[in-house]
This record gives C-alpha cells, sequence and structure tokens, in this order.
C-alpha cells in the first residue's frame, strides 16, 4: 500500500479551512465552579481546559512557606479521557513541567507580596486536547485568578504559533500539530508588552522566529481581549436578572 | 588650528545645549497638553485586573489600585469609586484580609498555655491573648483556659491589631464581643458583607425582623444564626449574596419573607 502525500496547507488554507493567520474558535467564562474561589473556563477550538484558584490561605506543607511572599502551587492535569488514547492518571514528566512554566508565568503578574506566608492554589484539568493545552490551561488560569479576586498587574493572555510546511500559523490544531515542524507557545502581557513564556520545539531560522512571535503576539492580543469580556459578562449578566 | 578647532566646538556645544534646550521645551509642552490629569473610566464601573482607571498627577491610587508610569490601574476586578483625588475599586471577590477594628466570627482552633487561635476565615489565624479576653486575674497554675474556650467554641470578637507580618492579635474587650453559644454558622463572599448589612444596617435589620432571628455578620463573611426560623434566615442571606449586585434587592427580600410568614399562617 502506498503512503498517502497530501498537503496540510492548499491555496493558503489549513485543514480544517482556517487561514495561515486565523485563530479557532474562542470561547472563554469565569465561575464555573461555585465552590471555588475562582475559577474559569477557555475552549480554543477542541481543547478545553478549566481552572480553579483557592486562596491565598494557609499554606501546607509547612516548609514551603516564604515569609515575604505568597506561595503559588500550580498543577496542570490532562483528564485520562482527554486525548484519542487514554493518558495514565497521575502527574507525568510533561505535566509537571508545563505546570512549572505556568506557574512561573503567572507568578510574574500576581502581587505577591501582599500575602506573606500564604499559598495560591490553581489547578488546572484539561478536559479535551487538540494541541496548545498549556496556552488554554493558562488562559483559564489567568481568568480564575481576577475571578478569585487576587491581586494581579494584568491578564496574561496566551497563544501558540508554529510552522507547518514551511509557512508560519497561527494556532496550531490537529493534524498540523503532529505532521507540523515547529510549535511556538508564548504567554504575553500586552500592556507591558512582556512575554512571560516561551517554548519551542523544532528547527527555525531567524526571520521565521520573528515572523512566528509577532503572529502569536496578535492572537494574544485577541485572547486578551475575549478573557476581559469573560470577566465582565459574569457581573453584567447578574445586573441583568 | 587649535583655536579654530577650540571655536567650532563651543559653537557646536551652543547649539547642541539650544536644541536639547528646545526639545524640553516641547516635551514639557506635550506632557502638560496630553498628558493632563483625567478619569478614564466611569464610577460604578466593572473593570478587571491591569484595566486603565486615570493618568495623570492629579490621581492616586487607592485601595484595589496601583500606579505605574503615572497611570493608576486596577488591581483586582471590581467596581470603581472616586472620592475626590483617590481612585479605588470596590472588590467583587477575594479572601478576607483583617485591618483593625473589625468585628469578625471566629471559631477556636488552637488553645495555647495563656491564648487561643482562632479561624477568622482569613489567610492568617487570629491570636487571641488571655489577657484580652477577660478582666479578671487568672491564676494559670490552678485553673484552665479551656474553661473560657474551648476548641470550637464560637466568639464574636474584634481585631486590635494587624503587624507588617500579619500577625493577628484579637481583643473581647469590646461593647459586642461574646461567646455565641448554639447556633448556625453560614458562609458568605468577605466582599458582600456590606450590602447583606445595607445602608445603615436596613438589610440585615430587616432579615432579624421578619424571621425573629438572631443573626451576627462578622466582617470576614460568616453570618452567626439563632432561632426558631434559621432556614428561612439563611435562605434570605444566601439570596442577598447571590444577587447582591441587582437592584431593589431590599424589597424583595422583603417580600420572599412576607410571602413566607402567610404560607404559615394559612
Amino acid at each position: 500500500m502506498s503512503v498517502k502525500q497530501e498537503k496540510l496547507i492548499v491555496n493558503g488554507k489549513r485543514p480544517d479551512g482556517r487561514k495561515l493567520d486565523e485563530m479557532r474558535e474562542i470561547e472563554a467564562k469565569a465561575g464555573v465552579i461555585e465552590r471555588a474561589d475562582g475559577s474559569g473556563f477557555f475552549r480554543l477550538g477542541n481543547t478545553i481546559a478549566v481552572a480553579a484558584v483557592y486562596g491565598p490561605k494557609e499554606l501546607h506543607p509547612k516548609h514551603l512557606l516564604d515569609p515575604v511572599r505568597a506561595y503559588v502551587k500550580c498543577r496542570y492535569n490532562m483528564a485520562p479521557f482527554s486525548t484519542t488514547e487514554r493518558i495514565r492518571p497521575g502527574p507525568s514528566r510533561r505535566s509537571t513541567e508545563i505546570s512549572k512554566v505556568i506557574k512561573s508565568a503567572l507568578s510574574s503578574v500576581l502581587f505577591l507580596e501582599e500575602y506573606p506566608e500564604t499559598g495560591i492554589e490553581i489547578f488546572i484539568e484539561v478536559l479535551q486536547a487538540d494541541a496548545s493545552t498549556r496556552c488554554v490551561g493558562l488562559n483559564a488560569a489567568s481568568i480564575a485568578l481576577a475571578d478569585a479576586g487576587v491581586p494581579m498587574k494584568d491578564l496574561v493572555a496566551s497563544c501558540a504559533a508554529g510552522k507547518v510546511e514551511g509557512q508560519i500559523v497561527l494556532d496550531v490544531a490537529g493534524e498540523e500539530d503532529c505532521e507540523g515542524e515547529v510549535d511556538l507557545p508564548i504567554a504575553y502581557v500586552p500592556r507591558k508588552n512582556e512575554i512571560y513564556l516561551l517554548q519551542m520545539d523544532g528547527i527555525v531560522k531567524k526571520e521565521e522566529l520573528k515572523k512566528a512571535l509577532d503572529m502569536a503576539i496578535k492572537g494574544c492580543k485577541v485572547i486578551y481581549d475575549k478573557q476581559k469580556q469573560a470577566l465582565k459578562c459574569e457581573y453584567k449578566e447578574v445586573k441583568a436578572k | 588650528m587649535t583655536e579654530k578647532e577650540d571655536k567650532k566646538k563651543t559653537v557646536k556645544e551652543e547649539l547642541d545645549t539650544k536644541k536639547v534646550e528646545k526639545e524640553v521645551k516641547v516635551e514639557l509642552k506635550e506632557r502638560n497638553e496630553d498628558k493632563g490629569s483625567q478619569m478614564l473610566v466611569e464610577e460604578k464601573a466593572v473593570v478587571v485586573p491591569g484595566e486603565l482607571l486615570a493618568r495623570g498627577i492629579d490621581f492616586l491610587p487607592g485601595n484595589g489600585t496601583f500606579k505605574e508610569d503615572g497611570e493608576v490601574r486596577s488591581k483586582i476586578m471590581g467596581l470603581v469609586k472616586k472620592k475626590e483625588h483617590l481612585v479605588s475599586v470596590v472588590p467583587l471577590s477575594g479572601t478576607y484580609m483583617p485591618i483593625p477594628g473589625d468585628g469578625v466570627i471566629g471559631v477556636v482552633d488552637g488553645v495555647q498555655i495563656s491564648s487561643w487561635l482562632l479561624d477568622i476565615n482569613a489567610p492568617y489565624p487570629g491570636f487571641l491573648s488571655l489577657a484580652e479576653s477577660t478582666e479578671e486575674f487568672v491564676d494559670l497554675s490552678r485553673s484552665d483556659i479551656t474553661d473560657y474556650y474551648d476548641i470550637g467554641d464560637v466568639v464574636y470578637a474584634r481585631i486590635n491589631k494587624v503587624t507588617k507580618r500579619k500577625d493577628i492579635q484579637i481583643t473581647m474587650k469590646d461593647r459586642m464581643c461574646r461567646k455565641l453559644h448554639g447556633g448556625n454558622i453560614i458562609k458568605i463572599t468577605p466582599a458582600k458583607v456590606p450590602r447583606l448589612i445595607g445602608r445603615s444596617g436596613s438589610m440585615i435589620e430587616m432579615i432579624k425582623k421578619k424571621t425573629g432571628c438572631h443573626i451576627i455578620v462578622g466582617q470576614n463573611g460568616l453570618v452567626w444564626i439563632k432561632g426558631e426560623r434559621e432556614v428561612l434566615a439563611a435562605e434570605a442571606v444566601l439570596k442577598v449574596e447571590r444577587e447582591s449586585h441587582t437592584e431593589g434587592l431590599t424589597d424583595r427580600i422583603g417580600e420572599m419573607l412576607d410571602q413566607f410568614a402567610k404560607e404559615v399562617v394559612k
């Protein structure tokens, strides 16, 4: 049997019909988990994540306490049913790494000094995975933190760019994720024009990297607006009742 | 040659300084013109963290805001409040942070040699010393301080002092402060306590009157209710929490309670 050799990008259109610089459908909500101090929901196409925030509160184990600032605990987890093949539940090398990078990205926007000797807990649960789960998780966590009333300098928006068949594309998804050459997720704060997370796998040229970054930043700005809307909507709806 | 060069230099320097002066003037002019202090959002608008509230030196950052590069920005999600030059944001959610003078409801969860630790629904434990809890002399070698407060006891107390390191000292030496016997405690979001109390206590007084319950509201979001119609009172309190942003809430709560009273009579 001969292997099918179909091109992913035909006439500037991608497998799911998007343009090169077009993102998937975005859905954002705040306050989805009643018992949490704050919670957020974020959907980007088929990738869905829910985040819950508890605290600032007493921190355990006590040896993690920092006498001058709050300690951020972050747990990123993919549900066993989130992908086509079942994932073994529990922490893995991958999820530990992603938890760590998300934690550092969020820590840099929080006013942690206001709550010395406490802990802030962030739980991110990926319910459905179709590429850029860390970005979607981060977006959900950012909404959850704001919903919980934790003081922060700004919301963090996150989005990925990539290279597929030699072309730079925004928001890699589905087949592109497996077949593509490069995946470049970033977390970005529009106001300060700062990048708080940048990871990459694959090989790119300098110009391509610049182009991909610009594209990802544009995507982040769109996501940032959606996050803001989601937070404001939560209270508008109540007002309208 | 050297003289000529020197002359050239001085002339150049003069030109340079003039240029700099001009630039500074232009900059100052620009600053005065378009960086004049102004408020950029309406009062009572819902804002999210990082949102620009006001610009310029005429505005000072109050609670829930911070100033960066001459701009006042929101730190939390909430409603904008402006008082003269002070711009602040009233939170819509968040944990309770103790402030001296607050009346809180605490649950004793630790007894030490001459003090108690209270759970006051904050990130930090409340510290109640023996001296702050009673006027009488207590001989520690003869008596057990659990005679006063034991683990699980509920008290209404006042925050006396909050140190920079967030050590919270609590006092019982106040008119209202006492041990609360019986009753039930429910938890609401601390940010919604002012709404539950209402303007000069209108909301809570109405609930008290119409249900006949004893109700004490702690600033920390704990509400103690005791009486025959505890369940009804709790329902009313939770309704206030859920619908704290709507208008005409006091009337609706009143209607709800009246309706219930009618049903009971029938």
